[in-house]
């Protein structure tokens, strides 16, 4: 027992003044020490700073995809074409309010459906005026679209029956035209038709592709078809399905159902489009996990060279040290003595590199946060990687000098000048 | 028993595809307590033996026994053992340890040593192998901030920290004036008197001329080993010396 003691004891000692000697030495060329070190202290500040924006690139998506409503299906109208003009998605007479009712009524797995006829229009109201789109849609539409009145309420389906002059109206449009004053029970006109604002929407910020969402006028989609375009078709329909793994049956569903109502036989091509916002959300997200792993790709490489760096150094101090190694040597410090020394110093220097390295990324994560406008998510994992990865890059390219340090001759390293 | 005993030692270098003997043959027996000077001219071998002699090179045939010790039979880590503990070393060019204090010159080798020598005792051995040499006064100095002649003591209490049978010396006194030569020689005397083995190499013959016995090489053979009769002693060198001096500054 107490040779065992004896034993660890006398390994600490021998490590402990290596180690001092492996730092006199770093310390002794402050200026190089510091330079090598920057190269993995840029590599792992890298590492955790760009995999810290990845992440909250992805969380800011998720949140912005999430905000779009969850487990939904978009069934617009096909495109028109008269001539050699096509209109865009939803221009073409084909989705009915019938095949609104068909889908709540055939489909399975349906929470609820908003039939969609938009337009766009200038609005008047308190002395000022403003172009919005005005949609036409069901009461179910916001709860749908997981969208809340900030005050005021949404509209019925008494309102709905009767296509009420109401509106509701997102809060971009509502500062347009009213300013600072809370805009619920004011009138407003579109397309000179007097509607009541009954609720004004909380703000969603943009949408994706930039859009602002909050800038828009909500109205029953049958007061839009009668009073303002005077549609008989619809632009789209929502349609919100219960659980996110019933995504595709639910829309293999409608595509039978509408292709049947629409007497579309088996080679004909749909007259409407489908979109998953499942799909679209995944997509989406494995696009900016890709992004992510590329940043953190690039910046380990620079990590790479960061090792690279440090094995550069560590050379250049064998070589510039030789007579010191051959003086060791001469008076019996063993190879694996020497090894050491020159392996703690590489180790050192990339052991500190990564500290001071983290501490640069997670500042750098915040900064860029700032400035980019949306929270960098510093993870563990990629701290403890990193830090990690750096250390063992100090091992890896430390140990080829070292060794070559180790094997010096001891004649030719006295007499080296 | 002898401390050194070489039997037909040859080391032969080979670069490119010439290959250049410089020892051939050498047959050789030091015993403890001696005082021994390699003499010859540059090229001779002088060198190459001592190395071998220091276990920093091997021999490529014949063998050398170290108190008994085949060193042709052991590894590196056991040579580092070795050097670290039977031998010192002694250099024309001092080989200090730049940016380092003396003391700590002189604790080096006992920082290598096994087992493990405690800081503090390292500490009191390097002061009183500095005290030995007459440096008592300068262990915090760098080699930098201290003359040829002090660097020299330094570097013999760094052979000596570690109490060795054997002192190898490469010219120790090439560098230095005549006054502080004659001071490390006696230096080496004393050490000697106190029973350590030195072995030096010069090319000086009135340096060779302190030690016991010469050994003269050429073309790596060793072609005289006498005793010196008319051996010079350091200390009445020294007050001849300074007793010229003055009569010189006298006159």
């Amino acid at each position: 027992m107490m040779a065992i003691l004896k034993v660890i004891n006398a390994f600490f000692v021998r490590a402990l003044q290596t180690a001092l000697i492996a730092l006199r030495a770093l310390r002794r060329n402050k200026l190089r020490s510091s330079l090598t070190a920057l190269g993995i202290i840029i590599g792992v500040a890298s590492v955790v700073a760009m995999v810290a924006a990845g992440n909250g690139a992805q969380a800011k998506i998720a949140s912005r995809i999430s905000a779009l409503g969850q487990n939904l299906l978009l069934v617009f109208a096909g495109s028109s074409h008269s001539g050699g003009v096509y209109s865009g998605l939803g221009s073409a007479s084909s989705l009915t309010l019938a095949d609104a009712a068909a889908i709540r009524r055939e489909v399975a797995d349906m929470v609820s459906t908003s039939s969609e006829d938009s337009t766009t229009a200038q609005v008047i109201a308190n002395g000022r005026n403003w172009s919005t789109t005005v949609m036409g849609e069901s009461p179910d539409y916001l709860r749908i679209r997981d969208w809340k009145p900030a005050s005021g309420y949404m509209f019925t389906k008494r309102d709905l029956m009767r296509a009420g002059k109401v509106a509701v109206i997102g809060s971009k449009t509502a500062s347009e035209l009213f300013g600072p004053l809370d805009p619920v029970g004011q009138n407003l006109r579109i397309k000179n038709i007097p509607f009541v604002i009954i609720g004004l929407l909380e703000s969603k910020g943009a949408g994706m592709g930039g859009k602002n969402q909050d800038d828009c006028i909500i109205i029953p989609y049958t007061t839009a078809m009668k009073r303002l375009t005077g549609d008989k078709y619809l632009r789209s329909i929502n349609v919100e399905i219960s659980r996110a793994d019933c995504m595709e049956s639910a829309q293999g569903q409608i595509t039978s159902l509408l292709r049947q109502r629409h007497h579309l036989s088996a080679g004909q091509e749909n007259d409407f489009n489908i979109f998953n916002q499942k799909e679209i959300a995944d997509t989406v997200k494995s696009v900016s996990k890709i992004i992510t792993l590329l940043l953190g790709a690039v910046a380990g490489i620079s990590l790479l060279v960061g090792g690279i760096g440090i094995m550069n150094i560590m050379l250049v101090s064998v070589t510039e040290r030789t007579r010191e190694i051959g003086i060791r040597i001469a008076v019996g410090a063993q190879p694996g003595d020497i090894r050491l020394q020159f392996l703690i110093e590489a180790v050192t220097l990339s052991f500190l590199g990564g500290l001071i390295g983290v501490l640069a990324g997670v500042s750098a994560s915040k900064l860029v946060g700032v400035l980019a406008g949306f929270e960098a998510v510093v993870s563990t994992g990629s701290i403890v990687l990193a830090f990690g990865v750096s250390s063992a890059i100090g091992i890896f390219f430390g140990f080829y000098p070292a060794h070559k340090a180790s094997r010096l001759n001891p004649i030719e390293a006295l007499r080296y000048e | 028993m002898p401390v050194i005993e070489l039997r037909d030692l040859e080391k032969t270098y080979k670069t490119g595809e010439v290959e250049v003997k410089a020892v051939r043959s050498v047959t050789l027996s030091i015993d403890s307590s001696e005082f021994v000077a390699v003499m010859g001219a540059s090229g001779s071998g002088k060198s190459s033996l001592m190395n071998m002699l220091g276990c920093l090179d091997q021999p490529t045939a014949g063998s050398y026994l170290l108190n008994g010790v085949s060193v042709a039979d052991l590894n590196r880590e056991e040579l580092a053992d070795l050097r670290n503990k039977k031998l010192g070393f002694v250099f024309q060019s001092f080989n200090l340890l730049s940016r380092t204090s003396a003391l700590e010159n002189v604790e080096l080798p006992l920082s290598y040593a096994h087992p493990v020598v405690s800081l503090r005792d390292r500490r009191k051995r390097a002061v009183e192998a500095l005290e030995k040499v007459g440096l008592g006064e300068r262990i915090h100095h760098y080699p930098s901030q201290l003359s040829g002649g002090q660097q020299q003591r330094v570097a013999i209490a760094r052979a000596l920290v570690n109490n060795p049978e054997l002192v190898l010396a490469d010219e120790p006194t090439g560098n230095l004036d005549t006054r502080t030569s004659i001071e490390i020689m006696g230096l080496f005397e004393e050490l000697n008197e106190a029973g350590i083995t030195i072995i030096m190499v010069t090319h000086e013959l009135d340096i060779a001329d302190y030690c016991k016995r010469s050994v003269v090489m050429r073309d790596g053979l060793v072609v005289g080993d006498t005793p010196n009769e008319n051996r010079r002693i350091a200390r009445q060198e020294l007050a001849a010396l300074i007793m010229n001096e003055q009569r010189a500054r006298l006159a």
